[in-house]
């Protein structure tokens, strides 16, 4: 087995990639919400729309969306093998097994880990395969008056099957013409089991980093006293309340907004 | 605290051999002496077994004063017992109330099997410790005395590493059976002091090699291991060992030298 295999064959190579790849996803989370904070703009979803097009439009975007994705499958991959392993080096079990002063996230990663995988799934499902495979999602037609930088916004039906988007100037008014993926993220957060699963995964996200983004430090072994106040402070409050929360929002507030309609 | 003797049921993890497999067996502690240590109230119990012509409980036990790392004992759910800090022949009876029921269980991992009721066969950590637990220091002179200066922060730091037992307690404790503790602590005991550089590199490869085959699972840090660690050895042993095992590893020329002992 050459040098390199062996490293990452080893129990620790083994962690360490389950630490590199989980702190590669807790970044991508700091993008994916604040792109999506643009659902809180009352603009008819235009913010959003071109936000949506751009991230599919653009080729660096689209290469680390598929290491992202790569990175997802590693990750699950990995706690998967972990797992077993960790399974088979206690064969027989305690009858008695205390309460030790541990955290509850700490020992329940995998069943975390599992909810926010089936979350992924259905939620890739819903929006990014919608988006980029079926040609279901409408179109809409943002024109933006370039001297009193006014937007009205109208339903557009392509005249060919394969329009992708267009953005033109006509008359000083400029013309955006995108996939409506705001109307599909209205209609998804009308329903109330729906908004309940994304809320329950949110719950999921913010115990499993909770754990996950200090305890990928101590695998990396950078751990240090003058560092580790901002390492549990970064981990605890950003990415298990403040991230968790703003994404929990989003299908709340879209609720609630379907409700006044 | 009652200082009249007590009366205990005990549920004792009965196993012939390491092939067969075990089932708890209920035995009457009578008459227990609060000041008595655990083991100590086990020896009453096998005397009485003796007594009666059975086969007396089988465990683990040598110094009984809680530096040997030979007594083990998983009691209601906990290594060494329900106190902190601690060896179960460092547990006394008074920490217990009459009439109490003790579950007493082996250590439970694939890497240490039963071989006879509660004593398991620990050599894995003795194998751990072979594959590079040690300095290899060549004949010559005496070196003067502080001619290698160590920092006082640093001499302490290896000192709490090296008070580790090697009970096995912290493979007991975790829930995926993991060794990382032991193995950390014997790393870094050696790997902070200057005597211990020449072989840091190698020693911590070679060391995570042979944990591995050993079966032993993997760490989350969760933190188990060092709740119940009798001699209180921290997670920072486990970030210490990470650290230098990926340094060794992408970062080193070296190669993991024969640490078979023979050289």
């Amino acid at each position: 087995m050459s040098e390199f295999k062996q490293t990452f064959n080893s129990s620790l190579g083994k962690k360490l990639i389950m630490a590199l790849t989980g702190l590669f996803l807790c970044t991508f989370l700091i993008v994916h919400v604040g792109g999506n904070l643009l659902l809180f703009k009352h603009d008819d979803g235009f913010a959003f729309n071109s936000y949506a097009n751009f991230l599919t439009h653009f080729p660096p975007i689209e290469v680390i969306a598929y290491i992202l994705y790569f990175f997802i499958i590693l990750h699950s991959v990995y706690a998967l093998v972990l797992t077993i392993k960790n399974r088979r080096a206690r064969p027989v079990g305690y009858a008695v097994t205390t309460k030790s002063p541990t955290s509850w996230s700490s020992k329940n990663m995998g069943l975390l880990g599992s909810i926010l995988l089936l979350f992924i799934v259905i939620h890739m499902g819903d929006f990014w395969f919608t988006y980029k495979y079926k040609d279901i999602l409408p179109f809409k037609e943002y024109r933006t008056n370039l001297a009193t930088n006014e937007t009205t916004v109208s339903e557009y039906k392509p005249e060919v099957p394969t329009f992708e988007r267009s953005i033109s100037v006509e008359n000083n008014v400029e013309i955006v013409r995108v996939k409506d993926l705001h109307s599909r993220i209205q209609w998804s957060f009308s329903h109330l089991w729906y908004v309940v699963f994304y809320v329950i995964a949110m719950f999921a996200v913010s115990f499993h980093l909770l754990h996950g983004f200090q305890s990928a430090f101590k695998t990396l072994g950078w751990v240090h006293k003058k560092y580790d106040g901002i390492v549990s402070f970064i981990g605890t409050w950003l990415f298990a309340v403040i991230i968790p929360l703003l994404f929990a929002l989003m299908p709340i507030v879209y609720y609630f907004q379907s409700l006044g309609k | 605290m009652s200082h009249e003797n007590m009366n205990l049921t005990l549920k004792v993890w009965r196993q012939k051999n390491t092939q067969t497999p075990g089932k708890f067996v209920t035995y009457k502690a009578e008459g227990i002496s609060p000041d008595m240590s655990f083991l100590e109230m086990l020896d009453v119990v096998n005397e009485s077994l003796i007594k009666k012509q059975e086969d007396p409980i089988h465990f683990d036990h040598d110094c009984r004063e809680g530096i040997c790392g030979s007594c083990s004992l998983y009691i209601n759910g906990r290594p060494h017992g329900p106190k902190r800090a601690i060896t179960t022949c460092q547990l006394h009876m008074r920490s217990f109330n009459d009439g109490d029921t003790v579950t007493i269980e082996p250590w439970r991992s694939a890497a240490f099997p039963v071989i006879k009721d509660l004593a398991t066969d620990r050599s894995a950590f003795d194998r751990i410790q072979q594959a590079g637990g040690f300095i290899s220091v060549n004949t010559g002179g005496v070196p003067d005395a502080n001619s290698t200066p160590i920092p006082k922060v640093v001499a302490d730091e290896a000192f709490n590493s090296a008070t580790c037992i090697g009970c096995g307690a912290c493979v007991a404790a975790c829930k995926n059976a993991s060794a990382m503790l032991f193995t950390s602590a014997k790393i870094t005991q050696l790997g902070l002091l200057p005597q211990g550089q020449p072989e840091r590199w190698s020693r911590v490869q070679a060391m995570v090699k042979q944990m591995d085959k050993e079966g032993f699972g993997n760490c989350t840090n969760t933190g188990a291991c060092e709740a119940e660690c009798p001699k209180e050895i921290t997670l920072m042993n486990i970030s210490r060992m990470n650290n230098d095992f990926f340094s060794a590893k992408l970062f080193r020329e070296e190669h993991t030298h024969d640490h078979s002992g023979n050289g």
